[in-house]
């Protein structure tokens, strides 16, 4: 059976069936990351939030993540789920689990992802607030792209 | 014809998620150009093209037939 290990979903993410794509017998560590829906930012108050992808592309940048993450842990195995759709507070946004022989790379390997995925995934957060909405990347809170060209990797 | 996708606020201020070019070949940096007498789109600056869903750099050549994205500043996770 193929299971695929990069997705965007529109259903609540089943974190077990992420971790379980990354089980393997060389693996020593399995880590993972799971995004959730704040409610406040500074004093802004999110109601819901809703996220968007362009899902053929994002789909090949997580494998890019993937790759990226191969050169530099190459014993390393990835899983990633993304939701899609409308999200209430605390709702689970993505999930990442990165398994690796020893837990020093496991970590450092899914803090990686994460923050590659803030930059080359094209998914986008909308904030619903009590007093409004607005597009996140709009917002000063991200300085998207400041580095330039988001093909350049993370912390070369 | 080019087909160049629209999302988030890009969309929202466009009023459109889809848009169709048809002068072939043109490389990004002159879609670019184009694009921004478009209304909605006069801010290019945080805007990344992607070309058959991979980024592209201005000098690339857009051919008839390729699907062209505008990406806006990403938000996932």
């Amino acid at each position: 059976m193929s299971e695929r290990r990069f997705e965007i979903v529109e259903n609540p993410i089943n974190i077990e069936q992420v971790i379980n794509k990354v089980v393997h017998p060389n693996a020593g560590a399995i880590n993972t990351f799971i995004g959730t829906v704040r409610e406040m930012t500074n004093d802004k108050r999110t109601v819901y939030l809703k996220y968007e992808a362009y899902v053929p592309m994002a789909l090949k940048q997580l494998q890019i993540i993937e790759e990226e993450i191969h050169r530099r842990w190459p014993d390393a195995r990835v899983a990633i789920t993304h939701r899609i759709g409308e999200l209430k507070i605390s709702d689970t946004a993505v999930v990442i689990a990165v398994s690796t022989p020893h837990r020093a790379s496991s970590f450092e390997a899914c803090r990686y992802a994460i923050e590659r995925i803030k930059e080359i995934v094209p998914i986008w957060k909308k904030e619903h607030w009590d007093n409004g909405e607005s597009w996140v990347g709009d917002q000063k809170e991200q300085a998207a792209y400041i580095k330039g060209h988001p093909e350049k990797e993370y912390a070369e | 014809m080019i087909k160049i996708l629209l999302f988030a606020g890009l969309k929202e201020r466009v009023g459109k998620s889809v848009l169709t070019w048809d002068k072939t070949p043109i490389t990004v940096a002159m879609l670019k150009e184009e694009l921004q007498k478009v209304p909605g789109l006069d801010h290019f600056s945080s805007i990344l093209v992607a070309v058959n869903e991979a980024y592209a750099r201005d000098d690339v050549v857009i051919n008839d037939g390729d699907t062209v994205a505008l990406i806006p500043p990403v938000s996932g996770g």
